[in-house]
């Protein structure tokens, strides 16, 4: 099975839902009002946002008032290369200069950071990398356990203190090891914070310092994971991380659900970070290289 | 929480309030207005349209239309109907004639179900009673270590077998366990699992038909989107809820998953979880939150908070201290500890009318360390007498406390400005609650 199929597999919920929405509006109907509104509809609640939705749906009015569009097919077209350009090129998560490539993962509490960090370390082992974990949830019961358990199941190091330590002395000490052992990629967990705690994040931007005083051109990639059933919180969380230690990329997690991960949209257009993974499941290979054109595609097709 | 809300609707009845009488056109104005900010608060857009409906046939009547303050009048209506949506009493867990009475914690991963079971159980051992906690989760890995070690912070037992591969069974001993150990509280802390999982669900169902849980309670993310519909009404459809249970209410989602899971399945939110720590679950009031949503500050709520941390005692010194004009760096101090006594200050704050209209009210609770540090290094005399206080004293306090002369000299200004306030206050009447310090 490619990429597309399992892509598609993880998204058919989604996806049936939403293309049956979309048809059951344009089957055997004219454009007008009404059809606009509830295509405003259909993308609200796919959590795109008030705000991407309007600037959608103003595109969409203009052309079908300039008559470029007539009938439906044209307009799920239309909508499919505006969601597109919205979104952006596709921009994998990709190990590249001095080694080792660190990766910093960060966001709210119960997203699926641990999970991500897990599969993400498999993935990372079974393309040839050498990959060292470091277990920077010390603050959460059992975090540093978890995170351990997926080392275990993916085959990777694992560098621990203990349950109350400090999350930068963890990075800072993974990376001396990773540095020492010859290690190709190292991924620091942390503990989940709420986006609004001002100290939490204060701690948080001096694990990003001290990764910097570890190795100079560290994080290489700073990866916010988002919950793709979170509302329009996700965005004041991209903005308000993005803000504290600048994040290179997003992980959307949980899309196998019903939830559709529309906030992608909002993220992109407002902070211009691009989606670098989807979690589409709770399998250690459940994890996939976000990629806007089949993204839009598996949605329409 | 739902401070942007808030605001938003507060911008929209300004305008009203602005123009005399209403027309029909303005109610439609302001409706587009709320239709869009409860839509970006995650309110389901079903949802909405409902409420929109309801409030446009109420306000668009003779009632409004001849009301000399439009603006108010919608006000009372979108409170009424919020209230309404949201269930208009606070429902407590119920507890079951034959003990023990059996808990089921179910959600969606990540919601939070761990933590919160280890909330309530701490809430009912405060009560005097005796609950045991399941570790019924299975899948995550140190799911269960988790449980354990939350246990022990507020030591509760925990039945769990690392053995353990069937839930539905380890569920069935825990009860037997529970019977044994003269437990009255169950509360079953079961895997994260989707709606949407047929194999997983049935499972859930299974574990309920086997203990028949008094309630089973359902733990939402309140940073939930327009899919809390979806997820309320499956968890509701197929394995029957009995209450909900709202987590991280502390960060700034706007929570309209709130209103519409309390929408589709008419059961009510019985509790939120407002902060990380063990003791951060609260009674969920609906007219508390409907009236924070319209910007008239959480006063209940900020008012037992501090009745809780300030006994009667206290006040009463307090009292004297300020009657003999005695306020000294010592009282001071443990006025301020008992600020922080009631939780994180964001959160005190956000309670208080008018302090959510602030943005980015960003207070460092390091602050009142720094204040603390810095009385400490104080000596009896200093503490009791600041006008002795002069610059090598300064220095010395500074260096002993970590901070700067700078950090000294505001701490004592700010101390000074306080007693000249408290020195008003000494010919009024005292109302019964201490006021609070303006730091």
């Amino acid at each position: 099975m490619g990429f597309f199929e399992r892509l598609k597999e993880g998204l058919t919920k989604t996806r049936k839902d939403f293309i049956e929405k979309v048809e059951s509006i344009f089957i055997g109907r004219k454009i007008d009002e009404e059809t606009l509104e509830e295509l405003e509809e259909i993308l609200i609640t796919s959590d795109i946002g008030t705000k991407a939705t309007a600037e959608i749906m103003t595109v969409i009015q203009e052309k079908v008032n300039k008559g470029e569009v007539r009938d439906a097919d044209s307009v799920k077209e239309l909508l499919k290369k505006e969601m597109i350009a919205i979104l952006g090129h596709s921009q994998p998560l990709v190990v590249y200069g001095n080694r080792p490539f660190v990766i910093l993962a960060v966001g709210v509490n119960g997203v699926g950071k641990t999970t991500t960090i897990g599969k993400l370390a498999s993935r990372f082992q079974s393309q040839g990398f050498s990959v060292l974990l470091a277990a920077g949830d010390t603050f959460r019961a059992a975090g540093i356990e978890q995170l351990e358990i997926w080392a275990k199941r993916a085959g990777t190091q694992l560098v621990k203190h203990q349950h109350g330590s400090d999350p930068s002395a963890v990075a800072f000490d993974a990376i001396a090891a990773a540095k020492k052992r010859g290690i190709d990629v190292v991924i620091v967990d942390t503990a989940g914070r709420l986006h609004t705690k001002s100290n939490l994040m204060e701690e948080l931007r001096k694990v990003r310092r001290t990764i910097g005083k570890a190795m100079p051109e560290a994080p290489h990639e700073i990866l916010l994971v988002i919950d793709a059933t979170t509302g329009q919180n996700a965005i004041r969380q991209a903005e308000l991380f993005n803000e504290a230690i600048g994040i290179t990329g997003i992980a959307l997690t949980k899309l196998d659900g019903t939830a559709k991960g529309g906030i992608v949209f909002a993220i992109r257009k407002i902070l211009g970070i691009p989606v670098r993974l989807i979690g589409v499941g709770e399998g250690i290979d459940d994890l996939r290289d976000f990629d806007p054109k089949e993204f839009v595609e598996a949605l329409f097709s | 929480m739902f401070e942007s809300l808030t605001e938003k609707l507060e911008s929209i009845f300004k305008r009203l309030k602005g123009k005399g009488l209403l027309k029909e056109e303005d109610v439609e104005l302001a409706l587009k207005e709320i239709r869009l900010a409860l839509l970006e608060a995650d309110v389901n857009f079903k949802v909405v349209k409902d409420f929109i409906q309801k409030i446009k046939e109420k306000a668009i009547g003779k009632e409004i239309l001849e009301s000399l303050t439009p603006g108010q009048q919608v006000i009372k209506i979108v409170n009424e109907e919020l209230c309404e949506l949201l269930g208009k009493t606070n429902s407590k867990i119920q507890l079951s004639p034959n003990p023990p009475t059996i808990i089921m914690m179910v959600g969606l991963h990540g919601s939070g179900k761990t933590t919160t079971s280890a909330k309530l159980a701490r809430l009912f051992k405060k009560e005097g009673r005796r609950p045991l906690l399941v570790a019924a989760d299975l899948q995550r890995p140190a799911a269960i270590d988790q449980l354990i070690i939350l246990g022990s912070q507020i030591d509760v037992p925990v039945y769990h077998s690392k053995e353990a591969n069937n839930p539905i069974n380890l569920c069935n001993e825990s009860l037997k366990k529970a019977k044994i150990d003269a437990r009255d509280i169950v509360i079953l802390d079961t895997a994260g699992r989707l709606h949407i999982d047929d194999s997983l669900m049935t499972e859930l169902k299974k574990i309920k038909e086997n203990v028949s849980p008094k309630e089973v309670m359902l733990v939402v993310d309140a940073m939930t989107g327009q899919d809390s519909v979806n997820i309320a009404k499956n968890f509701e459809e197929q394995i029957g809820i009995d209450g909900i249970i709202l987590t991280k209410m502390d960060g700034d989602a706007r929570g309209g998953a709130a209103l519409s899971m309390r929408a589709i399945t008419g059961k009510p939110i019985k509790f939120i979880g407002v902060g990380e720590k063990i003791e951060m679950l609260e009674s969920f009031y609906p007219e508390r939150i409907a009236s924070r949503i319209l910007g008239m500050g959480d006063v209940l709520s900020f008012i037992e908070k501090a009745q809780k941390s300030f006994d009667q005692k206290e006040a009463e010194k307090l009292q004297k201290a300020i009657i003999d004009e005695s306020f000294t760096f010592d009282d001071l101090k443990s006025q301020l500890k008992k600020v922080r006594n009631m939780g994180p200050i964001e959160n005190i704050l956000g309670m208080i009318p008018g302090f959510n209209k602030i943005k980015n009210l960003d207070i460092d609770e390091r602050e009142f360390v720094k204040v603390e540090a810095i009385i400490n290094s104080m000596t009896k005399k200093e503490k009791k007498d600041h006008n002795i206080i002069n610059g090598s004293r300064r220095r010395r306090i500074a260096t002993g406390s970590g901070t700067t002369v700078a950090d000294v000299n505001r701490v004592i200004k700010q101390y000074v400005e306080l007693k000249k306030m408290l020195k008003m206050f000494k010919g009024k009447k005292m109302v019964k609650l201490p006021k609070f310090l303006p730091f």
